[in-house]
């Protein structure tokens, strides 16, 4: 894919709406608004935001938006370059080194390199799309090393030498925001908080998540998500929780169980906490009664 | 990034909105403002309404204040809502000094009411000049070393028992010629643990929060990660505030970002409201969480309850500091107190500043759990 393609493809914050639309993505028109300036301004996309809401999904969407393939990597307390950038295959280079015997080998070739997903994406920038998910659980060294990689988009290998991307690399970042992020690495990014959508845009996107509920089951369960986020609890049903709900509902109901009934039984899938559980428990009827009103 | 060479007459407001920006403590870098401009242009901007979308992608306000910059936005580019942006910050001051006069008037009543009450006070502020100079800052330096500590997934050179560091040994066998001198080992290292302070500033604990406000910035000043939130009727985060090195100028800020001093407790609402917001729960997790409370909350303590179960799910060590505790007389009888002992790690006295850097220095050490001391005492 060329550039000019890359431009046609995002060649408004609508036509990047309705394309995220077709890959069963709804955005809101400040996110695609935020993710037509990434792309555009070749700058990396950091979206924050609950649990939940549908981060992870937008970068999936985006990759396929694109054509391109998603190279995920996944932050933890603890991560480093060798899982971040790249390793050597020391078992292979030691093999090498034994078959080798009198000739000259050089251990350090493509042979032995163990790419890591930084260095896949700049092996092959215009192919993927890197999306480096819940940034806020990795520490402040590894943030360091990130915010070196996404402002030059350079890799250096002692042994190699710098490899540099031929293009600019889309790259999507993602935070619970369980921690504040450094400030430098805010400041480079294109910014956007994702919120828990309003009910409307919620039915909507079950609607179009999920297998065969009704419309007026997916509005139902979009009013009382809403009304069960308003508490205070300790995991917060997210979106996702939100499509399983309806679509057990919709299952348990098409079994034979009536329609209060079906909600009730299949709470299970919306809150995941045996505490949240036992508050909303005695509530629980009176907020399904309420949403399908 | 390219810098437009000469800047239109047309970009001029966007500068300005920067600048404005800037005025009002956002923190806005030259390269945001480009940005920002860059995106203008991409976007049309067919309506007002991209320039806002740009300006909240590019100028990336942190959620809390998303909010504020988007009033500044209106009352720049529109002109309405001037006088209420500053009004609101206007009132705010006005509110703080008040604030503080009538911290002081309730100071004076008290003290006329009960001479054990004023005797405490007069105790407090006479220990505070000595411990200023050398009780807090020995308890800042040493507190990395002292807080229990978990095995990081990152590793560091070892000389004995650890793994085989199979990178290094690599180039040492090859600049060896084929040789292996001797194995070099890694293994993994240890990191500090991350301390959460819940201070209540409810009027019971009136005596005590000053101290716990300086041992909090000590704190803030000498761990890793170290979070501090206040309590009463509302959760205030003032880790930010703290974070300023000056004490003075610090708890000044942090007292100023306080809005419930003095009133009422509703620890067990306030906790779990605390628990709910996922950034800040994650942050118990694996933590040492230490509460600084008397407990005593109004009214049932049921939600405290179950604050408290939730915290010591997550938390590593959950520990509950009274001031109460000072006095050897001092047993958890009252119900919310029993009720949440079975779950708490510790029952430790805070009545002091020196108590409780002790206590927290030892946290890396084992203990009995708060249950079994406080029934062996009773």
């Amino acid at each position: 894919m060329t550039s000019a393609d890359v431009v046609e493809i995002a060649a408004s914050p609508e036509a990047i709406a309705a394309r995220l639309a077709a890959s069963r993505y709804l955005a809101d028109d400040s996110l695609a608004t935020a993710i037509f300036l990434a792309i555009r301004l070749g700058k990396p996309l950091l979206l924050e935001g609950a649990p939940g809401v549908g981060k992870t999904e937008a970068a999936k969407a985006v990759a396929e938006l694109l054509g391109r393939e998603l190279v995920r990597l996944q932050c933890y307390e603890g991560i480093d370059a060798g899982h971040a950038l790249y390793e050597w295959n020391y078992q292979r280079q030691l093999l090498a080194i034994r078959h080798a015997g009198e000739h000259e080998i050089d251990i350090y070739d493509d042979r032995f390199l163990i790419a890591r997903p930084l260095l896949q994406v700049l092996r092959a920038p215009v192919e993927r799309v890197l999306l480096v998910d819940e940034i806020d659980r990795s520490d402040h060294e590894f943030e360091a090393l990130l915010l070196e990689f996404l402002s030059d988009f350079q890799i250096s290998i002692p042994e190699r030498g710098t490899i540099r991307a031929a293009a600019q690399p889309i790259v999507i970042l993602t935070s619970n925001r369980t921690r504040e992020l450094a400030e430098a690495l805010r400041r480079r990014c294109v910014y956007h908080w994702i919120g828990y959508p309003d009910a409307r845009r919620e039915a909507e996107i079950i609607m179009l998540r999920s297998g065969d509920v009704a419309e007026a089951t997916a509005r139902a369960v979009a009013n009382a998500v809403q009304e069960i986020r308003a508490r205070p609890l300790a995991k917060p049903p997210g979106i996702a929780e939100a499509v399983e709900w309806a679509n057990a509902a919709t299952i348990l109901e098409k079994g034979g169980s009536p329609w209060p009934e079906a909600f009730r039984r299949a709470i299970g899938l919306l809150i995941k906490d045996e505490e949240d559980l036992s508050a909303i428990a005695p509530e629980l009827g009176r907020i399904v009664e309420e949403a399908l009103g | 990034m390219r810098r437009p060479q000469n800047l239109r007459p047309a970009a001029a407001p966007f500068l300005g909105f920067a600048r404005l920006l800037r005025r009002h403590a956002f923190h806005i870098a030259p390269e945001q403002v480009i940005s920002f401009m860059q995106a203008v242009t991409l976007l049309g901007p067919r309506s007002m309404n991209d320039i806002c979308e740009a300006a909240l992608a590019t100028l990336a306000p942190s959620p809390d204040r998303r909010g504020e910059l988007e009033a500044h936005f209106r009352n720049y580019f529109y002109g309405d809502a001037k006088p209420s942006i500053e009004g609101e910050e206007d009132d705010e001051t006005r509110v703080k000094d008040d604030r503080g006069a009538r911290e002081e008037e309730r100071q004076t009543i008290r003290q006329e009411k009960g001479g054990e009450l004023s005797s405490a006070l007069e105790q407090l502020s006479s220990r505070d000049f000595q411990r200023d100079a050398d009780g807090l800052s020995p308890f800042r330096r040493k507190l990395v070393s002292a807080l229990p500590a978990r095995r990081s997934f990152r590793t560091t050179r070892t000389r004995s028992r650890g793994t085989l560091d199979l990178r290094r040994s690599l180039s040492e066998i090859v600049s060896a010629d084929g040789d292996i001198p001797s194995p070099l080992l890694r293994c993994r290292q240890a990191v500090p643990r991350k301390l959460l302070l819940l201070i209540d500033v409810s009027g019971s604990m009136k005596l005590h929060t000053a101290d716990y406000l300086k041992l909090a910035h000590a704190a803030v000043q000498g761990a890793d990660r170290a979070e501090v939130f206040t309590f009463g009727t509302r959760l205030t985060r003032i880790t930010s505030a703290l974070r300023i090195r000056d004490r003075g100028q610090a708890l000044a800020r942090a007292a100023a970002l306080v809005d419930d001093w003095d009133g009422g407790t509703r620890m067990g609402p306030t906790l779990l409201a605390f628990l709910s917001v996922p950034r800040f729960s994650a942050f118990a997790r694996g933590a040492c969480v230490v509460i600084l409370s008397d407990g005593l909350e109004r009214g049932s303590h049921a939600e405290l309850e179950i604050a408290m179960r939730r915290f010591s799910a997550r938390a590593f060590r959950l520990s509950l500091a009274t001031p109460l505790a000072g006095d050897p007389r001092f047993r958890p009888a009252t119900a919310a107190l029993r009720a949440i002992l079975p779950v708490l790690d510790d029952l430790v006295d805070g009545s002091s500043i020196g108590r409780l850097t002790d206590f927290i220095l030892s946290l890396a050490r084992p203990a009995p759990t708060a249950d079994s001391i406080w029934k062996r005492v009773s």
